[in-house]
This record gives structure tokens, C-alpha cells and sequence, in this order.
């Protein structure tokens, strides 16, 4: 192996690990604040590479009408429970909340022609789409739950996973695609080729990572998330409203997902059922971290994002073999270091 | 007929007569709900029941079919050798997998399982000598004393004797010593080690009969298919394990076949019926499975077969409690007023804050010593110094003259210390006599086999006997059937020191016994513990309520800021004037 090939695999291996390390920021995020374990993060990714791809045929993307019947769906829902307590001053209110952006949204993209929409735009649509799923499937979902045991949470994220790729099917067809690139140039640094798409990814990976620790640590938003995190009811009892930080945290994750989409979507081919791998890989960098360190995870994810590249290499057979055995070892570390300790309901 | 082997003779009779009156596609699909059933089985016992989720059955599954197709195939040996590999190899990998990850808190678990589902998975496709994705064909059928079972029809009986022997065999084991062990694992672990119940042997010991459930499934299926390949091994088809358990009901051995049967007619059904509705081929019906699992569980938690049972008339199951059981053998009592545990110089830090300080005290037997003193005075953490639950940062503890600091609960419990918690630990659907024999776990002996085969009847008469004894002693008797969760707190209290009484303690360690006692429990609790201390027992309480405490102590044990303030008679202590300044207030 020459060092032409070690440069070139090095840098394919931090690109990848830049978006296992958004999923892992991800991951740890809504974990953190709700107690769920975001299995389908993957799936935000897959959906916005696909999204944009759409659009950049110049066709609707399906998420719409996913957006459409959640929205409807979690406007009924909350809507019944206001007739049931006679609010009916509310339902206005309810309304515009969840029916204006996707209505907007049809209207504007109904009548446009898509494929000739400057490239800023059709992202700039692909988040709009894609970041309001998050919110709506924790109302949907979760809201109702939110109290039970972290392994009913988990089987329940594992549901939605298996729904939303097939509704991804269903939506997107299973054929693979690929975005159009971003940065299309690639210049020299010394003797090493560099492509501006994957410095693109990493350096947006890192400036979202900057964002979050910002956001996390000195705004009183993600201090209050990060109380609710701690202690559901004691930050209940101050005042916060948890629902709320839920909303908010798997809104941020699926804005991070619909991100890391629009980034990988150019570098590999996605298909509709390819978040799990992504949400994984991404999982065994937040392992890592004990899921609750956001440098520690971000730092494995390129770990992992290096180590696939190599693997995919040396034995490409066994690339997913050898990322995934990786997780055994860490477990056994993480069971020494916190022996078990009985989970208290 | 007994009433637990009529369904089963039932469930036989069904699967042995359906290829006369079935249609020959239908069998195949019962074929395909026997196999399920299996894996599902184990999983109910492993993630229902013990608390341990996993997404990688699927990939057990995979192991038990493989081993057989490549011994068969390709070195033309008889399946049965093909079984047994199957299962020694499945037994290896469990121990190896189980070791690493059974220790591992709630959720750290299945997402290893699902790495190694993924990981096994793809091994599968990969490694040389297992025909890739595309598989391995042509295996041979199985033979039994010259009975060819090659076709669907002479399959389903087979899988009928194979799933009511399990049945009867994991039935029996719920309702053993060794059940009651598996059935703390989920919520009540801590409790169980306090018992002297070695938690983490139970642990691998449900994941390894889970495992070889699944890898036995996967010899059938081979057999039946005659044809091997990755794609029924996946963590797709471990996700649909866990599914037909949490449909049927995450917590019943019958609910496992419900919810294999459920799952795969359901999926039939939707097979034929989506690829219409949504206007091209794929699998469509997940998007349907993945949002009635959302739905059951947001709605019934417990899965249908729980519901079912509930629109039925009641028929309580009960441990029938044996009118002749063999007496346990007992303990020898230490002579009244030796020292039984002695502590001394103890410290415990936690960070900055030094939560025990110096702090020593002796237990005698026959004897009650209270200890009392301000809340945040560091009783409850000298209580789980002395039972073991947190390690003292520096000084000794000893019990009979042994070292016991540093020792794990359990040891301690082995010894002859038992406790009750200030939190009360009981398991709530489970009846009292239940929660109460847990406390005589130590001292019966038998394994996991023998449970299964109902061998340690005579163990089991005696460890009932001897929970329902300590119940009557306790003033319980008349609800040795109840769940223990719908009695009152103060009740629930009386039950744990019932169980802890059932390990035969020389030294009982009670955590807030009185608390939500009404006045005439409490003096019923006082002539109990005076009743205990008349047999040479010695008691440790840690107790608010001053009445209680000064009629019944011999000894009484102040603390304040982590150390002993004072201890002494109830009546010195009443006369203390450090006592007194640090309950009334000093007069500075």
C-alpha cells in the first residue's frame, strides 16, 4: 500500500466518518433528552439523499405527502383531545401550527418547475421537508410513551424504523441514487489530490458539532434540554416543558439527519433501506461515548469512518464483519468499567 | 387430565392431524408457526420474563441451520450429527457472546445483539465453504428408527411433539426455584443478590437455552426447506422474532404462539393483498407491522394474548402449597449475646462528601440494636456498608470473626445475613408465597435440568413449606396468593421481613420496618422481632419512630454527620444531652 493510496483512503474514511459522527451527535442528543434510542437517524439520512435526488429530476418528492399525512394525523390527534376538553378556541391555533408549512410547501412545489431551481434551493427544500418528521413523529409516537422503560422505547424506534423504509419503498422506489456534487473540483495539497466535496463534509460536520456544543453549553434552551435529560420531572417541576424538549431534540436530529443527507448524497450511493447501516455505524460511535459524550463519540465516528475505508480495502467482504465485531470489544470495556447496575423504574 | 398438559395435548393432537384435514400450503404455513414458536419461546423467557432484549435470535437461528447443511452437503454426514453440532457450536458462541454482553445495563444489550446479529449475518454471505448469498442446496431429509420426515406433511407432527415438550419443559421451569431466580432478573436483580441468587449465572443460563431454542429452529428449518441461505438469518427476521413476542404477549409462553401465528398469517395475507393496494411488488407489509407494534405498545403493552385473558373468566394459577413437606435443615445459632458483626473505623466517600466517618458499631445475637439519628446522618449508607452493597473506602467489618468487607451481597447474604430494603423490593404480579420462597433460594440446590424435568419436587414442597410458615409466622397467612403488589405498604413491608426470615438469617438487617405500620401492626411487628430475639437472632434496625425503637432495643446506636454520636441503652440515650441537642436542638 503506497501513501497515494493510504491519503486516498484516509480521506474517504474521515468523509464517512463525518456523517457517522453527525449521526452519533444525533444519537447521543435525543438519548440524552429522551431516553430513546433513534434507530431510524439513518433513515432521516437516506430520505433527504433521496429527497434532493428527486428534486433534482425535477420531480415531487414523495416526503411531501409523508409530511402531509403526519401532519394531518398529529393535527387530528391533538385537535380530538382539544374538543374532548371543550377548547374549541384552540383548534385555529392547531391548525396553523401543523397544516401551514406542509401547505405552503405543496402550493410552492406544486407549481414550480423543480429541476430548474438553483441547487441552494432544492437543499434548502430538502430540509424543509425532511426536519418537521422529527417533530411529528415524536407527537405521534412518542409522546404518549414517554415514561416507559428504555427497552420499550427502543422496540418502538426499531418499529418506526421498519415502517419508514418501507413507506421509503414505497415513496422513492428501490432504485440507488446519487446527488449531484456540491464541489466539484478537486486541487492538489502537496502531492495529495483533495476533493472540495469531502472538505466540504468535514467541514460542516465540524461547524454543526461547534454549534451544537455552543447551543448545549451556554444557551439557556440547551441548558434547559439538558435538564430535562437529567431528570424528567424535577425539570418538569421548574418549569420546562418536556414535551417540548422532545420536540425539540428529535427536531434537531432530523435536521442533522436531512444535513448529513444533503452532504453524503453526492459521495455514495444511498438506496431506501441503506439508514440502518448508516445509524449503526453511527450507534458504535456513540457506544463509544458511553452515550453521553459528544466529543468522545464524534472522535470514534471517525475512528469508524477510517477503519470501514481500510477494511472495505483489505477485505471488502468482511468490511461490515469487522466494524461490527469492533462493538464487542467496547462493550466488554464499558461492562468493566460500570459493572451492572439494576435499572430503577 | 392435569390441566396444564390437556392445552398441550391439545397443541400435539392439532399439529398431527392438520395434513389429513389441511389443505397442503396451510400445513406448511403451521410448519412455518411451529418453527417461529421456537425461537419465539426462548425469547419470551429471555426478553419477556428476564428482562434481556435481543434483535440477534435470527443469527442463532442461522447457526444451527448452517452447521447441519455443511455437514450434510458437503461431508455427507446424518443430521442428527448435524443437531448436535449445530447446537455445541450455538452453545460455544452464546457463552462467548453472552459473557461479553449479559453484564451490560438495559439498552447496551440489544444494540449489541443487533451488532452481532449483523455481524453473524454477514459472515453467513461471506465466509468460504457456505455458498455465498446464494446459499447451499440439496440437503437430505431427517430420519427417525427408518421414518423418513421429507415432506410438510410428516414435518408438522414432529414440530408438535417438539413444541409441547418445550412448552412443558419451560412451564415447568417458571414454576420451579430456578424460575422464581429468572423472573427477579428484570426489575429486581439487586433484590435477588441481596437473596443470595447468583443473577448474572441465571442470566447466561436464559440466554443460552434462548440461543440453542433458536439453533434447534434452524436444524428444522433446514430440513424442511432443504435449502440454506443468509436471508432468513438476518436482523430483519430478529426484529420479526421480537415482534411476534410483543404482539402475542412479551410475557407468555402461549403468547409466543400466538404471536408467531399472528405474524406470519397476518403476513400472508398482506403478501397477496398490499402489491394491489400500492400499485407495485416489495415489502409492504412492515410499514403495517412496524405501525401495529407502535400501536400495541402505546396501547397494550402487554400484548394481545394479556387482553384475551383478561375477557375470560379468571383462573388464577396457583403454587399449590404441599400439606407434607421435609423440614429444612437450619442453621446452628450462635449462643445469646455473642458478637455477630462487628464494624470498625469505617469510612465512605462519595466524591467530596464523606458519608461515614469513623463510624464502627457490634451487633449481638439475641439482641436488637437500633440505629437512629437525623435523616442525612449516613444510617442508609452504613446499611449497605454492612450488607455489602457499597465497599467501605477504609475500616474492617466482620461477621462471626470473618472479613466480610469488600464481599458481594450475595456472599454476605450466604453467610447468614439478610435484609429488607427501605424501598420496598417485592416483585408485584407475583404472589406472596412466591416472593417469600425467593428468600429460601439458598437453600434449596436445584439446577436448571432438574427444574426443567419437574425432578426437585421434594426441594420445591419444602421451600414453599418453608415460605408459607415464615407468611403465617408474619401474620400474612390469609394472603399467600395474592400479588404482592395489591397489598398495602406496610404489609408489603411484613412480607419482605418474611422473606428475608425464609434464608434461615443469624443476623437480620431491617431497613424501616415500621413505616406505614398502623399502631396495632407495629405492636404485632414488636412481638415478632421479640420472638426472633428469643431464638438467638440478631437484629439491626433502622428506624424513625421512637416509641417503637426505645420499647423494643437493647442497644441503641446514634449517628450525626456520619459518625457515632453516642449509643448505649434506650434509657442512657434518652439521657444523653449530646442526643438531645442533636434531635431537640442545642442550647448554644
Amino acid at each position: 500500500m503506497d501513501f497515494s493510496i493510504l491519503a486516498f483512503l484516509g480521506q474517504d474514511g474521515l468523509t464517512t466518518g463525518a456523517i457517522y459522527a453527525l449521526v452519533a451527535l444525533a444519537l447521543v442528543l435525543v438519548f440524552s433528552v429522551t431516553r430513546t434510542i433513534l434507530v431510524f437517524q439513518g433513515d432521516f439520512v437516506t430520505y433527504s439523499a433521496l429527497t434532493l435526488a428527486t428534486l433534482q429530476l425535477g420531480l415531487l418528492p414523495g416526503t411531501l405527502w409523508l409530511l402531509l399525512g403526519l401532519s394531518l394525523m398529529a393535527c387530528a390527534f391533538d385537535g380530538a383531545i382539544a374538543l374532548r376538553h371543550g377548547h374549541y378556541r384552540r383548534l385555529p391555533g392547531l391548525a396553523l401550527r401543523y397544516l401551514v408549512l406542509p401547505a405552503a410547501l405543496w402550493l410552492i412545489l406544486g407549481n414550480l418547475d423543480l429541476a430548474a431551481l438553483p441547487g441552494l434551493l432544492q437543499i434548502v427544500v430538502t430540509l424543509a421537508l425532511v426536519t418537521p418528521l422529527g417533530p411529528l413523529l415524536y407527537r405521534l409516537v412518542y409522546q404518549r410513551v414517554a415514561q416507559t422503560s428504555v427497552l420499550s422505547l427502543l422496540i418502538i424506534s426499531v418499529a418506526v424504523h421498519i415502517a419508514l423504509v418501507g413507506i421509503s419503498l414505497w415513496l422513492f422506489g428501490a432504485e440507488g441514487v446519487r446527488t449531484r456534487s456540491l464541489a466539484d473540483t478537486t486541487f492538489m495539497l502537496g502531492d495529495l489530490p483533495v476533493s472540495l466535496q469531502s472538505l466540504l463534509v468535514i467541514a460542516c460536520a465540524l461547524g454543526l458539532i461547534g454549534l451544537l456544543y455552543a447551543f448545549f453549553g451556554h444557551s439557556l434552551y440547551g441548558k434547559a434540554l439538558r435538564a430535562t435529560a437529567l431528570n424528567r420531572n424535577g425539570a418538569q417541576l421548574v418549569g420546562i416543558p418536556t414535551q417540548l424538549a422532545g420536540q425539540s431534540a428529535f427536531g434537531l436530529a432530523a435536521f442533522i439527519g436531512a444535513v448529513s443527507g444533503v452532504l453524503i448524497g453526492p459521495l455514495t450511493t444511498l438506496y431506501y433501506d441503506s439508514g440502518f447501516l448508516i445509524s449503526l455505524k453511527g450507534f458504535v460511535a456513540a457506544i463509544f461515548g458511553g452515550l453521553a459524550s459528544y466529543p468522545i463519540a464524534a472522535a470514534s465516528a471517525f475512528f469508524v469512518g477510517v477503519l470501514e475505508s481500510f477494511a472495505n480495502f483489505g477485505a471488502s467482504a468482511f468490511k461490515e464483519v469487522i466494524v461490527f465485531t469492533l462493538v464487542i470489544p467496547v462493550l466488554l470495556w464499558l461492562s468493566l468499567k460500570h459493572p451492572h447496575v439494576e435499572e430503577q423504574h | 387430565m392435569n390441566r396444564r398438559l390437556l392445552p398441550l395435548f391439545l397443541l400435539l393432537a392439532a399439529m398431527a392431524v392438520a395434513p389429513a384435514v389441511l389443505p397442503p400450503f396451510q400445513v406448511t404455513l403451521l410448519n412455518y408457526i411451529g418453527l417461529y414458536s421456537l425461537v419465539a419461546l426462548g425469547l419470551v423467557l429471555l426478553t419477556g420474563i428476564g428482562g434481556m432484549t435481543s434483535f440477534g435470535q435470527a443469527a442463532f437461528v442461522g447457526i444451527g441451520a448452517y452447521a447441519t447443511a455443511v455437514l450434510t452437503t458437503q461431508y455427507g454426514l446424518s443430521p442428527w450429527l448435524g443437531l448436535l453440532a449445530g447446537l455445541a457450536i450455538t452453545l460455544a458462541v452464546a457463552t462467548c457472546l453472552g459473557l461479553l454482553t449479559l453484564r451490560l445495563a438495559g439498552h447496551y444489550l440489544p444494540i449489541g445483539t443487533l451488532a452481532w446479529g449483523l455481524a453473524l449475518f454477514y459472515l453467513f454471505g461471506n465466509l468460504p465453504g457456505l455458498g455465498g448469498f446464494g446459499g447451499l442446496q440439496d440437503l437430505p431429509s431427517i430420519s427417525l428408527f427408518g421414518w423418513q420426515i421429507s415432506g410438510a406433511a410428516q414435518f408438522s407432527p414432529l414440530l408438535g411433539v417438539i413444541l409441547a415438550v418445550t412448552l412443558w419443559l419451560l412451564g415447568n421451569l417458571l414454576d420451579s426455584r430456578q424460575g422464581r431466580a429468572i423472573r427477579t432478573l428484570k426489575d429486581a436483580a439487586g433484590m435477588a443478590e441481596a437473596m443470595g441468587i447468583p443473577t448474572g449465572r441465571s442470566r447466561l443460563q436464559v440466554f443460552l437455552v434462548a440461543a440453542l431454542l433458536a439453533a434447534l429452529s434452524g436444524w428444522l428449518y433446514a430440513h424442511l426447506q432443504r435449502v440454506v441461505n443468509p436471508t432468513p438469518f438476518s436482523v430483519v427476521m430478529g426484529i420479526e422474532y421480537l415482534f411476534m413476542i410483543v404482539l402475542g404477549g412479551v410475557a407468555s409462553l402461549w403468547g409466543a404462539l400466538l404471536g408467531a401465528a399472528l405474524l406470519t398469517l397476518l403476513k400472508q395475507v398482506l403478501q397477496d393483498l398490499l402489491p394491489h393496494l400500492f400499485g407495485q411488488a416489495g415489502n409492504f407489509e412492515m410499514i403495517f407491522f412496524g405501525v401495529l407494534i407502535i400501536l400495541v405498545l402505546q396501547y397494550a403493552r402487554g400484548g394481545l394474548l394479556p387482553l384475551i385473558q383478561a375477557a375470560l373468566p379468571q383462573t388464577r394459577r396457583r403454587a399449590a402449597v404441599p400439606g407434607e413437606a421435609a423440614a429444612l435443615p437450619r442453621r446452628n445459632m450462635p449462643a445469646h449475646g455473642q458478637p455477630l458483626l462487628v464494624a470498625d473505623g469505617l469510612v465512605k466517600r462519595f466524591g467530596g462528601l464523606v458519608a461515614n466517618k469513623d463510624m464502627g458499631l457490634a451487633i449481638n445475637s439475641g439482641e436488637i440494636t437500633a440505629l437512629i439519628g437525623p435523616n442525612g446522618a449516613g444510617k442508609s449508607t452504613l446499611f449497605n456498608l454492612l450488607s455489602g452493597v457499597l465497599a467501605p473506602n477504609a475500616g474492617q467489618i466482620s461477621f462471626l470473626g470473618q472479613r466480610i468487607d469488600g464481599l458481594a451481597p450475595r456472599a454476605i447474604a450466604r453467610l447468614g445475613v439478610s435484609r429488607t430494603f427501605q424501598h420496598v423490593r417485592l416483585l408485584p404480579e407475583m404472589s406472596v408465597l412466591e416472593n417469600v420462597a425467593l428468600g429460601a433460594h439458598m437453600r434449596g440446590n436445584a439446577g436448571l435440568l432438574r427444574s426443567m424435568l419437574h425432578l426437585e419436587r421434594a426441594e420445591e414442597a419444602s421451600l414453599l413449606a418453608e415460605a408459607a410458615r415464615q407468611i403465617e409466622r408474619v401474620g400474612l397467612g390469609e394472603f399467600l396468593h395474592t400479588p404482592a403488589g395489591s397489598l398495602a405498604l406496610g404489609q408489603q413491608r411484613i412480607v419482605e421481613i418474611a422473606r428475608a426470615l425464609c434464608s434461615d438469617p443469624i443476623l437480620l438487617l431491617l431497613d424501616e420496618p415500621a413505616a406505614g405500620l398502623r399502631y396495632g401492626e407495629k405492636q404485632a411487628l414488636a412481638r415478632l422481632l421479640e420472638q426472633l430475639r428469643g431464638e438467638g437472632l440478631g437484629v439491626l434496625l433502622v428506624e424513625h419512630d421512637m416509641e417503637f425503637v426505645m420499647g423494643l432495643s437493647d442497644q441503641i446506636v446514634v449517628m450525626e454527620f456520619g459518625q457515632r454520636l453516642a449509643s448505649g441503652t434506650p434509657l442512657e440515650i434518652q439521657e444523653n444531652p449530646a442526643v438531645l441537642a442533636a434531635y431537640l436542638g442545642g442550647v448554644e
